[in-house]
């Protein structure tokens, strides 16, 4: 049974870390605005930088923006 | 009754026209380094799209470091820059442009109070929920090792891990039973987290004994995992009141009045009216509401306090007189010195009622409440029999023990005290899709028992805002130059005249006659609009207002034509459908009004209302409900007006429409949107059907309970058994609950897309989703 010395520390790490990421993410404000953050993730604002030349169209597809 | 021919319309003083520089530094929160930032509830956010809109529209402002706009409660934090000088004022300026209303915003000290609580929660259910799977982690290899070979060492050190995890865990995710159960206790009196507490505690206690003594069996998953479930469904039930929350601080923001006051060396400036203190003047300009109590230093003025008490004939105040906040300035110009402001403001007999009528309703003893109070004693009568019973059976004081602490853990009211909130939770979504904002946890349960159903009429049964009434009988030619007229004025009835005609397009020169009216030449004809006196046709008014005693007159001319407008505060478009529906669900319905006998007759039989009350004072309105009260009936009153709050407050459970006064609706329930009537019918049919699933879950807990608690006399309830029992009848719970989705079906599908804000309803939608997921 020594397999226990270091199976059960290694599960409860990960347990603790999990719950020291949810603590974080809480703390930092990640639960303030749910429904933002599902649609923002759709915003392509991120898209600006890489295609610098034409701004007016889109930097995916080359067409125009609508 | 006199007949209601007013002075029409308005002037506003020239020198109070000039444009008037706003002060938002109220408002402005600085933080440590020097950055100023600032709130704004924002209006007409409908789609992901105005996020990147109205945040990089901000962002390309000058002196401004950041903007985030929160897109579930609709509210945009704008931060600037040290060195740069806040400039609010272009912040509105470049929304407006962009096509949102939004108004400067502070959160209040409850919301405050009501975030902390929340986050609290949710720290302490990640807590029980890491706790828990972790301790179930280590019991299913005990329970499985059990029926195999695992050897008593292991058993004991897992039991150790066990208690090492289990023990933090609990002091500090139980944190908020303890303390309810505390309160309660202190108070000599037993809520739902008395029993909870004392399980979880008694659970843990014989758990590490048992772990001691090298038992089998320890309870740490059973202790926590309870504590978890009931930690979810106390997190939901806050959510919920939380939405309601910030909804309706958005909507008070919306509302929030500001004020124009006179600084000492005689500039005019727009700060909001919490700004304005006693003793600070104040310039009222018609068409606008009173931010404060005041007397009146100079003008004269027709004001209409019908959102005060509910009588919708203007009243003249002159030099000395009083004007309450909240009244409508019809015409004229005051100056006012403030003798009250903020909460202050409301007239002193209201607010004695109102302390009266709260302690009253503070009686009320929750549903969750009084199954607990009949529970507990049960649950713990139970325990020490089954104790003292297996010690006279000649178990040994170890074994019976166990025996009565498996029974408590048992009946942990682990589904009863999922029962009454799961369901609120959910209802309370179905409600919002409905236009309903629920208040307080417990309204379901008071508008479940109602039977009788009393309405204000002012702003209630009527539209807030007056309206136009019968564009039929008026010449189309005369309608539209009346229209075009009525745009060059402030007077409140002469934006209703705009408003039954969007498409007038505005008269250059109209000038204005103080106190008369309004006239312009259009095409070389002069035109007229104004008191019938003003355009000459008093015989055709003093005629038209025998007819129509509760309308208030407006007379139009063009060259030799004339006609008279009549304009009332109309029904809500669906008020007679609504109380004939009321009706036919066996409920009485009265009609309260503080309003003359004469406008009120009308309203009364056109709803074929057969109990009504005219010109009630506040606490007229109490009587009335009290002496239905003595009957025996439950009263739901439905109102508005400042004059209502007491009455509200004292009935046993309340609705207000959003259009309400400050005061009135934070007394009410529940609050509903739009121009209609039905959330009323929607919110009664949501709350019976809430209280028949509230008590089927209730019905259900008890069940589980009846079959759980003789097992566990017997002594056959084994830790795995009871962690399988309580789960199980949670989930049963949870699911029940959902079925609440359905109520509102109706009321949800009568609402029209106008009704509610469309952010309103789509969040309401997807609460429900989510609380299923």
């Amino acid at each position: 049974m020594s397999v226990l010395l270091y199976l059960v520390p290694a599960a409860l790490s990960l347990g603790l870390l999990g719950l020291v990421a949810f603590l974080w993410s809480l703390r930092s404000g990640q639960y303030d605005d749910i429904e933002g953050a599902a649609v923002r993730v759709l915003s392509d604002d991120d898209l600006r930088e890489t295609a610098p030349a034409r701004p007016d169209r889109n930097a995916l597809t080359g067409e125009p923006r609508a | 009754m006199g007949t209601q021919v007013l002075p029409f319309p308005a002037t506003a003083a020239p020198a109070a026209a000039a444009p008037v520089a706003q002060d938002y530094s109220l408002f402005l929160r600085r933080d440590p380094s020097g950055q100023a930032e600032m709130a704004f509830a924002v209006e007409g956010i409908d789609c992901a799209a105005c996020i990147d809109e109205i945040e990089d529209g901000c962002e390309a402002l000058p002196g401004i470091a950041r903007a985030r706009l929160n897109y579930t409660t609709h509210r945009l934090t704008i931060g600037w820059d040290a060195q740069a000088e806040p400039a609010p004022a272009r912040v509105l300026e470049a929304l407006a442009k962009a096509g949102y209303r939004a108004w400067p915003f502070e959160a209040d000290r409850l919301e405050e109070i009501d975030n902390a609580t929340a986050r609290h929660l949710l720290r302490c259910l990640g807590v029980a929920g890491f706790a828990a799977m972790n301790i179930m982690l280590l019991s299913v290899s005990v329970w499985s090792g059990n029926v195999t070979d695992i050897t008593p060492e292991t058993r004991d050190f897992f039991h150790w891990l066990s208690a090492l995890i289990a023990l933090p865990a609990a002091a500090y995710a139980g944190q908020p039973f303890f303390q309810s159960a505390l309160r309660a206790l202190k108070a000599r009196s037993l809520n739902m987290d008395v029993p909870i507490t004392l399980g979880v505690l008694l659970a843990l206690s014989v758990s590490v004994f048992e772990t001691l003594h090298h038992a089998e069996h320890a309870y740490f998953d059973s202790a926590v995992m309870l504590l978890f479930f009931l930690l979810a469904g106390r997190y939901l039930d806050h959510a919920m009141r939380r939405r309601t929350r910030a909804e309706a601080g958005n909507l008070a923001a919306l509302k929030a009045v500001s004020a124009n006051r006179i600084e000492p060396d005689g500039r005019l400036v727009t700060v909001p009216a919490a700004a304005v203190k006693p003793g600070d003047e104040v310039m009222l300009r018609a068409g606008e509401r009173a931010p404060v109590d005041g007397i009146v230093l100079s003008g004269t003025a027709a004001v209409d306090e019908s959102l005060v008490t509910g009588e919708t004939l203007p009243r003249a105040v002159g030099v000395g007189g009083m004007v309450h906040a909240g009244s409508l300035i019809h015409d004229g110009v005051l100056r006012l010195r403030t003798t009250a402001a903020g909460e202050d403001t409301f007239l002193d007999e209201i607010e004695r009622l109102l302390d009266k009528a709260s302690t009253a309703r503070g009686r009320y003893i929750r549903l969750a409440d009084r199954a607990a109070r009949l529970y507990a004693p049960m649950v713990h009568t139970t325990a020490l029999l089954a104790l003292v019973g297996w010690l006279i059976a000649g178990a040994s004081l170890h074994q019976a023990v166990l025996i009565a602490v498996a029974v408590l853990i048992i009946t942990c009211p682990c589904a009863l005290a999922l029962a009454v909130p799961a369901v609120q939770v959910v209802a309370a979504g179905t409600l919002m899709r409905a236009g309903v904002l629920i208040n307080s946890g417990d309204t379901f349960e008071r508008l479940a028992e109602i039977d009788t159903v009393a309405f204000d009429k002012t702003g209630t049964l009527t539209l807030p805002e007056p309206s136009l009434s019968d564009t039929s009988a008026v010449p189309a030619p005369l309608l539209a130059v009346a229209a075009r007229l009525a745009l060059a004025s402030t007077h409140p009835l002469a934006r209703a005249i705009a408003a039954a005609h969007p498409q007038a397009r505005p008269l250059d020169n109209v000038r204005e006659v103080p106190g008369a009216g309004v006239e312009a030449e259009i095409d070389g004809v002069s035109a007229r609009l104004g008191s019938p006196a003003f355009c000459g046709c008093e015989a055709l008014a003093t005629a038209r207002a025998e007819a129509a005693p509760d309308a208030s007159l407006v007379a139009v001319r063009l060259g030799e034509a004339c006609a008279v407008l009549e304009i009332r505060q109309a029904l809500r478009s669906d008020a007679r459908a609504v109380i004939g529906e009321l009706r036919d669900a066996g409920l009485k319905v009265v009609l309260l009004s503080g309003d003359r006998r004469a406008a009120v007759a009308p309203v009364a039989a056109q709803l074929g209302i057969k109990e009504w009350w005219a010109q009630m004072r506040p606490g007229d309105k109490i009587a009335v409900l009290e002496s239905l009260d003595a009957k025996g009936h439950g009263v739901l009153m439905v109102g508005d007006g400042i004059n209502d709050a007491p009455s509200l407050a004292s009935a046993h459970v309340s609705l207000s429409p959003i259009s309400a006064a400050d005061v009135t609706r934070a007394q009410a329930d529940a609050v509903f949107l739009g121009e209609k009537l039905a959330p009323v019918a929607a919110a009664l049919n949501v709350a019976r059907q809430a209280r028949h699933l509230m008590r089927q879950n209730l019905m259900i807990a008890v069940i589980y309970n009846l079959i759980a608690v003789p097992l566990a006399v017997a002594g056959y309830v084994t830790p795995l058994v009871a962690a399988l029992a309580m789960s199980g009848s949670s989930i049963i719970v949870t699911l029940n609950a959902l079925r609440a989705r359905q109520g509102g079906g109706a009321g949800g599908t009568q609402m029209d897309a106008t009704a509610a804000p469309a952010g309103v309803k789509a969040r309401g939608a997807r609460q429900g989703g989510r609380v299923a997921a």
